[in-house]
């Protein structure tokens, strides 16, 4: 696993951040692994177990809690769209399933084990979340970083456009 | 898609969301500064601590992020002379569902936060603290960051702050898609390195024993930037504001089926649930009749149109008078929406037509609450998830007469039962919903609908 100089100056940096208990670090180093790499793997948890002079199985325990954090890459641009009361009182099943239909994931291959749905080709994955925190503008989705508010079915394709 | 901007409604009261959706105002410093930013930081630090707690205390501020504690009363745990560091963290997990105001400050008016919490730290003495802010608001962190190098460059943060021999960092972190690191000693663990497992209280009150095993105080976002204006105005004339007991303005969130859905900044109790759906949110649909109402995010327990509350009064003569009231008339605050069986909690009202089916709703929030569960405590972990198994189930077609009895023995199993009060958050909506619509739950084993659905019970049954 190759970690680039600027990357660990910012680790090293967040570090800092925790005097008390550098254990502190370990989401905020997760967070930024994930952000570099895509994904969780098992060199990363090793990684940051021995920056932070912890137990791999304290990082472990943590990828596996946090919903944020992925053992396995998702597509190129990652859609997340609410699923919580409001949002779906605004119809965001029915989003989701419009989402699915032009990004060509096939939303019945859900299954147990929390994989992500992906479209075959890798280019969009797209999960269900709870509440995002602006239930007046439901329904609501996040496709990468970027956050879209009353999305309409009609609106997908064109949203999707922007995520080549 | 796009954003959507609102102008203020008449009857709002805006002192925490004025600088939101106002044209040209832009998250920057120097738009805070044209505002007369940071000169309440200036005048705290004339103060001293003790007096800041004082004047919060007098000023009646309840907490606004769900069990609406007294903020002064909280402050003042803190012991004069404590030897061990004292932190102070910010809870931006915003993560109640209906709940959608900590969001606008933070995106918008950042700076706003960090006087009240640079303020805030002064009065407790800690010298350092955390924003721990929900890891799906990205941009809403990148935007804290630069406002906290903005803070630190015109000498806000950092050593000697001001010159006044107070030293104070304040950083970031951000969570992971976890609701129970709302939940402040959870949120704690979580900034520990650890899987975010709530601690029991007692002993754990994070006053006494917080982050680290110091003492330290979680405040929510909106509670802090309340304690700017506090300073402002000072605790007297801010507890004019609002009902006693009840002060100041919230921020009320409005979703689902009124027309004009939204966050409305409101003198706390100044009205009543009617009014605020049907003078401010402009009514319901068009043709549609008020079915339900959950009137403080997803944990409190559902008001039903047609429901009398007896509510007690104080009259101008000091003595005390009932009266009762439908649920259109229950007053927008704490003490009201505890009168009527429910609660203020964290100022999300998720409003309801006669379109909506109640075992579909009380469906969507199981399935939240079965999912959001940490685990520790079998009856919450079990619980959640056997009551969204059987409104999924009754969903699909596989209704059964004891339904509404099971759903009620499960939920009355978790609530006290717990280490956390998410067992209360996850047992009150079924408990309500059941005991307040149970016809329309024991009507479904009635219904003849093909048996054998997939398994999900959600995307068919409502738009
Ligand atoms: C399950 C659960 C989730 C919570 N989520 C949040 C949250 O997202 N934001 C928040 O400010 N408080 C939340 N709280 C309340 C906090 O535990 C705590 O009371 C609050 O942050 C204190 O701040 P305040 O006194 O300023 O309201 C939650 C509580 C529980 C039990
Ligand atoms: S009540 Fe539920 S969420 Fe709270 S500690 Fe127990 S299992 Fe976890
Ligand atoms: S329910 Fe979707 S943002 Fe809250």
């Amino acid at each position: 696993m190759d970690i680039p100089a600027e990357l660990e100056a910012v680790i090293d940096e967040v570090i800092k951040h925790y005097p008390v208990s550098k254990r502190s670090a370990s989401l905020p180093l997760l967070h930024l692994l994930q952000e570099h790499f895509g994904y969780i793997t098992d060199q990363a948890i090793e990684w940051i177990a021995q920056k932070l002079e912890i137990e791999p199985v304290n990082v472990l325990e943590l990828v596996t809690f946090y919903p944020m954090i992925r053992r396995e890459p998702a597509g190129k641009h990652h859609i997340r769209v609410c699923r919580t009361l409001s949002c779906a009182m605004a119809g965001s099943y029915r989003l989701l399933e419009t989402f699915c239909k032009h990004a060509n994931i096939d939303l019945h291959a859900r299954d147990h084990g929390g994989h992500l749905l992906k479209s075959p080709d890798g280019h969009y994955s797209i999960e269900f979340v709870e509440c995002l925190a602006s239930c007046g503008t439901g329904p609501v989705c996040m496709i990468n970083d970027d956050f879209y508010e009353a999305v309409s079915d009609e609106e997908v394709p064109q949203l999707l456009q922007k995520y080549q | 898609m796009g954003t959507v901007i609102r102008t203020p409604h008449p009857r709002e009261k805006r002192i925490i969301f004025k600088n939101i959706d106002r044209p040209g105002y832009t998250p920057g410093i120097d738009s805070y500064f044209a505002d007369g930013g940071y000169e309440e930081l200036r005048k705290a630090f004339t103060m001293k601590p003790q007096d800041i707690v004082a004047e919060v205390k007098a000023s009646g501020l309840r907490g606004r992020g769900g069990a609406g504690f007294p903020c002064g009363a909280k402050w003042g745990f803190i012991r004069p002379g404590e030897t061990k560091p004292v932190y102070l963290i910010c809870n931006a997990d915003e993560s109640e569902p209906g709940t959608f105001k900590d969001r606008y400050i933070i995106h918008q008016d950042p700076h706003q936060l960090l006087e009240g919490m640079i303020i805030s730290c002064y009065a407790v003495n800690a010298r350092l603290a955390y924003i721990y802010i929900r890891g799906e608001f990205p941009l809403g962190a990148k935007i804290l960051e630069r406002a906290l190098a903005e803070a630190r460059a015109h000498g806000f943060l950092g050593k000697n702050v001001l010159g006044t021999g107070f030293d104070l960092e304040i950083y970031i972190f951000r969570g992971a898609g976890a609701y129970i690191c709302g939940e402040e000693t959870g949120l704690i663990e979580s900034l520990e390195g650890k899987r975010p497992y709530p601690r029991i209280k007692p002993p754990y009150f994070p006053a006494a024993l917080g982050l680290y095993m110091a003492p330290t105080i979680v405040n929510n976002v909106e509670t802090l930037c309340n304690v700017k204006h506090i300073i402002r105005m000072g605790g007297a004339e801010y507890a004019r504001i609002g009902r006693p007991n009840n002060t100041g303005t919230r921020v009320l969130c409005v979703s689902g089926d009124v027309q004009k859905p939204g966050y409305y900044e409101l003198e706390v109790g100044a009205i009543t649930l009617g009014e605020l759906i049907h003078d401010v949110c402009s009514g319901l649909k068009p043709g549609r009749k008020l079915k339900a109402v959950i009137p403080g995010g997803s944990s409190a327990k559902v008001l039903r149109a047609g429901e009398r509350y007896k509510l007690k009064t104080k009259q101008p003569d000091g003595s005390m008078a009932e009266r009762e009231i439908g649920i259109e008339e229950v007053p927008m605050d704490f003490d009201s929406l505890a009168a009527a069986g429910s609660m203020a909690g964290s100022g999300g009202v998720i409003v309801m037509d006669d379109s909506r089916d109640m075992v579909w709703a009380l469906n969507n929030i199981n399935e939240f609450y079965a999912h959001e569960s940490c685990g520790q405590c079998t009856p919450c972990r079990e619980g959640s998830l056997w009551m969204k198994k059987l409104t999924a189930r009754m969903l699909d077609g596989g209704a059964v007469p004891a339904d509404p009895d099971t759903l009620k023995s499960v939920a009355d199993n978790i609530a006290g039962r717990t280490i956390c009060a998410f067992g209360e958050a996850c047992a009150w909506p079924t408990q309500s919903f059941v005991a307040k619509f149970r016809d329309e739950f024991a009507g479904y084993a009635a219904r003849n609908v093909p048996a054998g659905g997939h398994g999900n019970g959600n995307a068919e049954s409502q738009p």
